[in-house]
């Protein structure tokens, strides 16, 4: 497996491009592991490579039940940013951000990230105050962040129907380091660097439950046999209760399907993510043209992977609401993940009260934007038997002792209708 | 997806709004371990993947809580009944003008 670099592309265009191999390994799984990481999406694929290379556990396997990209890694709606407020999620959400901005050279891969600028409109006074008051919060903790007026967001989006009757836009919080990844490339570009480092990837490989020790759990039964391992660590999202059920855990999680959605290629119209403050609506345009576009999960427990109308007409009523031009536009394709909500909004990634297990989950509607911190603390997490302090608060007993990160990541029933 | 509402027959899932599980229920607040109880009941969730039985509300129907029988795996609905069986003395379902 070569080193990709422009002299590995020149070199390719002189032999008709036959010297490319696989991205990584179709590995099959031996009988025994130090650490199995259950899930083959962005946060297992990032927690394996963080073991090998912060950590030095390299004896590693990825179980995917399908194949990698294949669950919520291809089906988001791939921002990345850090503008949160409270202290137990801006420090995590930034320290993401960081290896964002490092993230390809560290992988040797080209994950298209690309900093153009998310921009949270404002519809109101309090509504300013608010966004001040995070945008303090984000400095305070290493990110960046401007208070935008009326003009300087019109100077960025003229195509904004500033005058909307009911939610006039007042201005907006922008963070210029956010921005927008490749979400396919994260994914293989983790599966690659963890293969190289010499963690085994193996797809088509569903757990159907678990070898225990008394307590303990001390392996996986798939369907490809079972595998033994010192660590098991679940990164399966909207899956997690599936698997926690065949341990009698039931989880503060309910799963739920989040729908996403594509316009036909324009040329070059949306600078940057925007999202609306007076609904729940965000939009980017991807490299290919396509406007990409969200909002509010359907609302009901769901592993269908796909949603219904009234949530489609929702989110296009608020995006003709903001940016009424969309109007004219025909969606190209749209599609549902299974999100796994958390009661709080806010994920866990900590140990369980089963030795030997270890639980990432409950990521909401911001599981693509942690993938690399989500892996590199999950990996601390599983390494040293404690978390760090990135991931200090995001613990699965919070729910009991009362200690909720209540940000407005909003959970499974967020009561609003 | 259409919702059999018992009273309003088949309707838009449109006009509903949802609650969740509808197999948890709220403990006493004076039993011993009420805590523990409340717990489970506010946050822990079997979350199944396959049948469940769910609270909806008929907001814009008949403003009945309904309990759906719903596939969790195809969106398939195989039933509802109302929350709350109506009384047996009718007496209290008098209705005066
Ligand atoms: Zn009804």
């Amino acid at each position: 497996m070569s080193h990709y670099s422009v002299l590995s592309i020149i070199a390719n265009a002189f032999n008709g491009q036959k010297g490319w191999t696989p991205a990584w390994r179709d590995a099959a799984p031996k009988p025994v592991y130090d650490v199995i990481v259950v899930g083959g999406g962005g946060h297992g694929l990032a927690t394996a490579y963080y073991l090998a290379k912060e950590h030095g556990i390299r004896n590693v396997a990825v179980l995917e039940k399908g194949h990698v990209g294949s669950g919520n890694a291809g089906r988001n709606t791939t921002i990345i940013r850090s503008n949160y407020l409270l202290p137990g999620n801006e420090p995590f959400y930034e320290w993401s951000m960081k290896l964002w901005e490092g993230l390809e050279q560290d992988l040797n891969y080209n994950a298209m990230v690309s900093q153009r600028g998310v921009l949270n409109l404002y519809h109101s006074d309090a509504q300013r105050d608010a966004y001040a008051r995070r945008g303090n919060a984000m400095r305070l903790n290493g990110a960046d962040s401007e208070l935008l007026d009326r003009d300087q967001v019109r100077e960025m989006a003229p195509f904004l129907n500033f005058d909307q009757s009911r939610f006039p836009i007042q201005g907006g919080l922008l963070q210029k380091r956010g921005g927008t990844a490749r979400h396919d490339a994260v994914v293989w570009g983790y599966a690659r660097a963890a293969d190289r480092l010499g963690v085994d990837i193996i797809q088509n490989c569903e757990v159907t439950g678990f070898i225990r020790t008394g307590d303990a759990v001390v392996g996986v039964e798939t369907t490809r046999g079972p595998i033994r391992a010192g660590k098991v660590g679940l990164a399966v999202a909207g899956s997690t209760s599936r698997l926690t059920r065949l341990l009698d855990m039931r989880l503060p999680i309910e799963s739920h399907v989040l729908q996403a959605f594509v316009s036909e290629g324009l040329k070059p119209l949306v600078p940057g993510v925007i999202t609306f403050g007076a609904g729940h609506f965000y939009i980017s345009q991807s490299d290919k043209g396509g406007l990409v576009f969200g909002g509010d999960i359907d609302g009901y427990n769901s592993y269908a992977q796909r949603g219904n109308l009234p949530v489609i007409e929702d989110v296009c009523e608020a995006g003709m609401a903001l940016f009424p031009r969309i109007g004219r536009l025909r969606i190209l394709r749209h599609w549902g993940g299974i999100m796994d909500m958390s009661m709080d909004g806010s994920p866990i990634i900590d140990k369980t009260h089963l030795p030997g297990l270890y639980l990432n989950a409950g990521w909401c509607y911001g599981g693509f934007k942690a993938t690399p911190a989500s892996g590199w603390c999950f990996a601390h997490t599983l390494a040293k038997d404690a978390p760090h302090a990135f991931n200090a608060a995001f613990r699965l007993d919070r729910f009991r002792s009362g200690h909720l990160i209540d940000e407005k990541g909003v959970g499974a029933q967020p009561n609003l209708h | 997806m259409r919702i059999p509402c018992p009273y309003c027959g088949l309707r838009d899932a449109h006009e509903f709004s949802y609650l969740g599980d509808a197999t948890v229920s709220r403990p006493a607040p004076d039993m011993p371990d009420a805590q523990e109880a409340f717990f489970h009941y506010v946050y822990l969730r079997e979350n199944p993947a396959g049948a469940h039985e769910e609270l909806w509300y008929h907001a814009a129907g008949c403003r009945q809580w309904l309990v759906v029988s719903r596939d969790t795996r195809t969106h398939e609905i195989s039933g509802a009944s109302f929350a709350r069986a109506p009384k047996a003395d009718a007496s209290h379902a008098e209705v005066k003008p």
